[in-house]
């Protein structure tokens, strides 16, 4: 029988990991189908032991609420888990989250989804004063570190991430994507490395509202998990990935950093870029740098960030992975390949590459898609 | 002869790959060779990889609508390959013979260890092109880049011969970290940059009458293959990038007194 709490064999392979995120700028959903196409283009990237998807704008109708997608062992890690929910939070509605049983995902843990919101007299108001979204933060920390079997993999409001151990467009038909609408996607195929292939290690990792889908090795992972610690985030998922995602929850929701100078945090120029600077940007970036050092992640990466407010794509400081972007409207693509994009998007009005350590920021409604300026670490006014 | 999507007349074969596997239409490719074909068309190409990979033969040409995947023209030795789109990455590595035309920009890692042959991009390149570049007696090979490139430029450059162009470009056209542990060969540019910025471990030059006589050759090719002016390509001054050293970091290890 399956296992999420397990000790899995490490395997070593040689890298591979494909991505893409679309985003329409106006809001507009779009179904699974197209994120679908582009991630199987890249199915040799993949080797079937990990595919996932995150979708923005998918829970319209409960767009209050917490939207928690749980992955369980067996009943007792369900009935334990939902005891801590019943007593901690509001359950509006719950159920099993829709799958269409294939063949090609055969062994899959029990998927269950609920809509809530924390108790205004919940357990812990005894004790603190927590904000609904920290309160959520540790129910998840709590839950994937503490509760047997049970896995908390999206935890955001009117977005949702789905993901198991399979090819990508096979988890795709597996949750029904096509039946799933949202104006924002990212998808990932993943070709494990230094960690095992296992349901909660595929991507996107997700937190609240922040999700990540990364192809690359984070070698700064140690440091890394032990700053996070020192916050009380709990890394239990034996994958590098996820400290990514809590970096930014850190980042930008803690300390109040715009999404922009976040991404400068993950990859910081060089000291040598910074000595270039004018005084005013040299003493912000090396205050940053000298801040949050140990948030630096090292490592080749290449990695689509998602939020509620946009997408970003963003490479390590030298560009040892992939990443092409395309637009087309008020759609932007983001891959691994441009030929990915192209299969969904034959005639891309204008395609580029992000330059190293430099992020591509596309953000929804109000701001329009600058794409003539693909340097954007020069547009960064700080006030 | 129609097999499939496949068109087969006299010594030319186009082959439709929409939606192929790249095992698929290599096979196919390398079938059609053998069986005598020299021309091979492929159409709706987009993203299979290793195409023309290993592949030998002076008289064979493969024309690509699309944009194939990645490691394009690996290891080839001696055919043609002329790509009406963009292509992605890893093109040329260790190639030892033939030419890649490019008609639209390229990815990174443009000829890693590439040691014969010509590439010609007419747009820009990514990161890490020409890494590892080496040449020999007559075999030299080339890369010309009508657009800008980016970071780490002919790093641990060992022989051969690299052209920037910088056409179309108002900004400048390399990045950081430029002819980085290069220790042989050459690089040219039709742009003068800030050299300053870059690599200690090479001489930036004007490029001489015998510079000039070998580039033209290869420039005159390029701008017929892109149709472009020769006049203008080969007009203005060039300049020219070589290693101050054939061994710049033989004191790394060990003690500068050896």
């Amino acid at each position: 029988m399956l296992r999420l709490k397990n000790n899995f064999s490490i395997e070593h392979d040689i890298a591979g990991c494909g991505l893409c995120g679309i985003i329409n700028v106006k809001k507009i959903r779009t179904n699974g189908e197209d994120i679908k196409k582009a991630i199987a283009l890249e199915h040799d990237r993949g080797n079937g032991l990990g595919g996932g998807f995150a979708v923005y704008g998918c829970y319209p109708e409960y767009s209050e609420l917490y939207a928690f997608h749980v992955m369980y062992d067996d009943l007792a890690a369900k009935e334990a888990t939902e005891k801590y929910f019943k007593n901690n939070f509001i359950i509006e509605k719950q159920e099993s989250i829709p799958i269409f049983k294939t063949s090609k995902i055969n062994d899959h843990p029990i998927l269950h989804r609920y809509f809530m919101k924390p108790k205004s007299d919940r357990e812990d108001r005894l004790f603190s004063e927590l904000k609904d979204d920290d309160f959520v933060v540790k129910s998840v920390m709590l839950i994937n570190s503490d509760y047997d079997g049970a896995y908390v993999f999206s935890s955001g409001k009117n977005m949702g991430a789905f993901k198991g151990v399979g090819y990508p467009e096979d988890i795709a038909d597996f949750y029904m994507l096509d039946n799933v609408e949202g104006y924002m996607w990212t998808a990932h195929n993943r070709f494990p490395t230094n960690t095992p292939g296992w349901w909660g290690g595929a991507h996107p990792f997700t937190l609240l509202d922040w999700s990540i889908v990364h192809n690359g090795e984070i070698s700064s992972y140690g440091i890394n998990k032990r700053y996070l610690e020192m916050f009380k985030y709990n890394l239990a998922l034996k994958t590098d990935t996820e400290v990514i995602a809590y970096i930014l929850d850190l980042l930008i929701r803690k300390h109040k950093l715009p999404v922009e100078l976040a991404m400068n945090v993950l990859a910081a120029p060089f000291y040598q870029t910074i000595d270039k600077m004018e005084p005013e940007q040299k003493e912000l970036y090396t205050a940053l740098r000298q801040i949050y050092g140990s948030a630096l992640l090292n490592g080749p990466f290449a990695i689509i960030f998602g939020y509620p407010d946009g997408m970003v794509a963003l490479n390590d400081r030298i560009k040892l992975r992939p990443l092409v972007a395309g637009t087309k409207g008020d759609f932007t693509y983001i891959a691994s390949e441009e030929s990915s994009i192209r299969e969904i998007c034959p005639f891309p009005d204008f395609v580029w590459s992000p330059k190293a350590g430099e992020p591509i920021i596309i953000k929804t409604v109000k701001t329009t898609i600058d794409s003539e300026n693909i340097s954007q670490k020069q547009r960064l006014i700080i006030s | 002869m129609t097999t499939g999507g496949n068109t087969k007349t006299g010594s030319m074969v186009a082959i439709d790959a929409k939606d192929m596997h790249y095992k698929e239409l290599n096979k196919i490719i390398r079938e059609s060779i053998l069986s005598g074909v020299k021309n091979v068309f492929l159409e709706n190409v987009n993203g299979q990889y290793y195409i023309g990979d290993g592949l030998k033969g002076d008289d064979i040409t493969i024309t690509v609508n699309g944009v194939p995947g990645n490691d394009l023209g690996v290891f080839m030795d001696g055919p043609s390959i002329i790509v009406n789109n963009n292509v992605q990455d890893n093109i040329g590595n260790t190639m030892n013979a033939g030419k890649i035309t490019v008609n639209g920009d390229a990815g990174d890692v443009v000829g890693y260890g590439m040691r014969g042959g010509r590439i010609y991009i007419r747009g820009n390149a990514g990161y890490r092109i020409g890494i590892h570049m080496k040449g020999y007696n007559e075999q030299i090979p080339v890369i010309i880049i009508g657009g800008k490139v980016g970071s780490f430029f002919g790093e641990y450059m060992a022989g051969g011969v690299m052209v920037l162009l910088g056409l179309d470009n108002s900004e400048e056209s390399v990045g950081e970290y430029f002819g980085v542990g290069m220790h042989g060969g050459a690089i040219y540019l039709k742009q003068k940059i800030d050299f300053s910025k870059y690599s200690k471990e090479v001489e930036f030059l004007e490029a001489n009458d015998g510079d000039m006589s070998f580039l033209k050759k290869y420039l005159l090719e390029y701008a017929k293959d892109f149709n472009l002016s020769s006049e203008d390509l080969i007009s203005g001054t060039f300049y020219k990038i070589v290693p101050s050293s054939a061994r710049p970091y033989a004191h790394l290890y060990t003690s500068a007194a050896f």
